[in-house]
């Protein structure tokens, strides 16, 4: 295996600040020659800089397909658009071997006026394609989109999801062999994301290298072999999906799947009671960011009572990525249910059992609440814990072996029976 | 274990896959699964010089027809009168300075009446104006495209010029049927024709790259644009014949491309004499605008998606 990518100390420097980030007017520019002609021949002229990137380096084999992570601004996209030559790092060299086709966004060079026909060639051709190979390509383009029927009409007046289509199947024709894609599967409806799912392992197959782009860690678990995590235009972590995911949940997230408030003044809480720690956890015992979609996990609170005398019920309420709250739960079977708590450190612990929740990330509110005499929140912390909840292709989880995106926030593993029940041709009677 | 099997697969092809990747490759670019093109790009950083990589234009050259042909299609597309506009245009103009120049002001254009005079000016100076004026807002009304995939930014403009080159054609069938009501003779001058335009392409795509590329720093040049294009056809002999300018003011036209390529246009056009020597320097300002320009637009093409 060889290298289809090779970044060699790639830095990429953004000016910023003043008025305008990036331009500046005219008039500006005449002024300030006017006051300080000399001001912009010296270096650091009052813009700040940013560096998206900084001393990244990296090296792609041809074949494989690498997920790039990391939270907004970690300078995923900036690589991106040096990889597809949209713009030149300010220090550094990148070496590719073949043809590169890049997906920063669907529809490309999409004219609206211009109808679904025109914009596969115009398209096309942006995206690097003879205008023969277009031509040769082009029914598949169109059956792939499913737009036959539209396929004169300015694209204008499609659908969104149309739009989408079309797009992709344009892109999907280019062959490149190096393919970089951002975020571009969060669109389109699920029969269509499966599709391009399809396509994009066909292309692998091929031998060709992907890179995919992407914030659905439930996406890149399940299709990439290695993972490479990026923060403050470095790289940090580099290496096989889960572990690489895990990283980045447990330590560039804010909140990760374990807190602890070291400062009782600063935890949350009040007078009566105060949380000391909070953590998602293996049936090990272990502190577990990434949960396998098979497995039970638990949710451990410690806090500290510190009034006696009130009866205190902890409370967790899920949260998924679109922020659809999936469920709240609060103790109800412990012993210490409508009972006064003495003084002391308490943890409770949620059991949320195996094949039950979707694959995504997860946040959990939680909060410490009496209802005796009155209803009183005592403590409530937001984004408590962060995890992630992976499925496995292995195939006895509820996917079985199926790799594409699948609905819905719960997925429990079900039972299915398919008999015969009359031979074919016969009339079936209930 | 999982890992290494899918490895192994990636690196060899499976059967399923070759009869469809080989039958698709195309001679020249290997497409199929086993044998990876060897084309090999370097992305060098910022530092590195200005160069045009005419081979990679050559390469994209398709890319300029398509642009090309979008910009034509998406201005006549939804508009009343659709190309009737080209026409319009010109005519309109011609009206009104017949009216100024030829009732209330006499001005003498020699043997030719003066609305075939004007007009000749004017078609090449509409095509000159507007192209220049397109190519200058292009990269911003492309910056979707800009800010996402690679290709050569000059194409950009320069497909903007070439959507002109059509209005061009159009205005100029009816300076043709104005020269035929006129009965203009046909001279061997005539041939000369594509070479004034050809002139005027490239000292428009000259302007218009320059332009372009300062545009996308400097966004209030687009203001300025259209007061500069309007003194700049002042100051050519486009509605007024070169002869009526005071001897002192001659240098003016001599050093303005614009002067020289749409005299010549108009000789050509209805048989007079060149003046050979203001072609000349008309045409070596032009290559001399022309690759100022290029090299301009080549040194910030890189900052482009950065700042557009």
């Amino acid at each position: 295996m060889y290298a289809a990518i090779k970044i060699d100390n790639v830095s990429k420097r953004y000016r910023i600040g003043g008025l305008h980030p990036g331009f500046m007017t005219f008039r500006e520019m005449i002024g300030g020659v006017v006051t300080s002609p000399f001001r912009n021949l010296k270096s650091g002229n009052g813009h700040q800089t940013l560096w998206a990137l900084s001393n990244v380096n990296l090296e792609i084999g041809q074949g494989e397909l690498v997920g790039i992570i990391g939270p907004n601004g970690a300078g995923k996209s900036t690589l991106l658009k040096i990889l597809s030559r949209v713009t030149k790092p300010t220090t550094g060299e990148v070496e590719l071997l073949g043809r590169i086709g890049s997906l920063l966004e669907v529809g490309t060079g999409f004219h609206p006026d211009l109808t679904g026909r025109e914009n596969i060639f115009l398209s096309g051709a942006i995206l690097g394609m003879r205008r023969a190979e277009i031509e040769r390509k082009f029914d598949e383009i169109v059956a792939f989109s499913e737009l036959e029927k539209f396929i004169e009409t300015s694209v204008k007046w499609y659908s969104s999801g149309m739009y989408v289509r079309l797009a992709f199947s344009v892109a999907a024709h280019l062959e490149p062999e190096i393919l970089m894609m951002d975020e571009v599967l969060a669109v389109g409806d699920a029969a269509f994301q499966q599709k391009c799912l399809d396509k994009m392992h066909d292309i692998r197959q091929q031998g060709r290298t992907i890179l995919f782009v992407s914030h659905d860690m439930a996406a890149i678990t399940r299709l990439c072999k290695r993972v490479v995590l990026f923060e403050n235009g470095k790289v940090i972590c580099d290496g096989g999906p889960r572990e690489v995911v895990q990283h980045y949940l447990s330590s560039s997230l804010k909140t990760g799947a374990a807190r602890e408030w070291t400062n009782q003044l600063e935890a949350p809480g009040d007078q009566v009671v105060r949380l000391r720690r909070v953590r998602v956890r293996d049936e090990a015992g272990e502190t577990a960011p990434v949960i396998d979609i098979r497995k039970p996990f638990g949710i451990e609170l410690a806090y500290e009572v510190l009034q006696e005398g009130h009866a205190l019920v902890p409370v967790i309420e899920f949260y998924n990525e679109e922020g659809t709250e999936l469920f709240s739960t609060h103790d109800t079977n412990t012993e210490w249910r409508r009972k006064a708590r003495p003084r002391a450190v308490y943890t409770s612990t949620v059991w949320i059992p195996g094949n039950l929740l979707a694959e995504g990330s997860l946040v959990g509110h939680v909060s410490i609440m009496s209802h005796f005499p009155a209803t009183v929140l005592h403590a409530y912390e937001r984004n408590a814990v962060a995890f992630q909840i992976v499925d496995s292709p292995a195939g006895d989880s509820a996917r079985g072996d199926y790799i594409g995106p699948m609905p819905g926030v719960i997925r429990p593993l079900l039972n299915w029976s398919t008999d015969i029940v009359a031979t074919s041709g016969t009339n079936y009677k209930g | 274990m999982d890992l290494e099997t899918n490895k192994a697969t990636s690196r060899t092809v499976p059967p399923t896959s070759l009869p469809q990747a080989v039958p698709r490759s195309e001679p020249g670019v290997t497409e199929s699964a086993v044998v990876i093109s060897q084309r090999r790009t370097r992305i060098k950083s910022e530092a590195a010089g200005v160069e045009i990589n005419f081979g990679e234009l050559w390469q994209y050259r398709e890319l300029l027809y398509f642009l090309t042909l979008r910009d034509i299609k998406v201005r006549y597309k939804q508009t009343l009168m659709g190309v009737a506009w080209v026409i319009i245009q010109p005519v309109l103009t011609v009206l009104i300075f017949t009216l100024v120049f030829n009732r209330f002001v006499r001005l003498d254009t020699g043997s030719l009446p003066y609305p075939l005079f004007a007009l000749s000016g004017l078609v090449l100076w509409f095509f000159f104006a507007n192209a220049v004026t397109n190519s200058t807002n292009s990269l911003l009304s492309n910056s979707n495209l800009v800010t996402k995939v690679y290709f050569p930014r000059l194409f950009i403009p320069a497909a903007s010029i070439g959507a002109g080159l059509v209005d061009l054609g159009v205005a100029f069938l009816l300076l043709i049927a104005l020269g035929v009501y006129y009965g203009v003779a046909v001279t061997v001058n005539l041939a000369l024709v594509p070479l004034f335009i050809l002139m005027m392409t490239l000292l428009a795509l000259g302007v218009g790259l320059l332009s372009a590329a300062f545009t996308v720093k400097y966004r209030d040049l687009r203001h300025a644009l259209p007061f500069i294009i309007q003194l700049w056809m002042f100051a050519s002999p486009v509605i007024y014949p070169a002869s009526v300018v005071p001897q002192k003011w001659k240098w003016l036209l001599l050093i303005n491309p614009v002067a020289g390529i749409v005299e010549g246009f108009r000789a050509s056009l209805t048989g007079r004499p060149f003046d050979w020597l203001h072609l000349a320097v008309s045409a070596a300002i032009t290559f001399t605008i022309l690759v100022i320009s290029l090299y301009v637009f080549r040194r910030f093409e890189h900052t482009f998606a950065d700042v557009v």
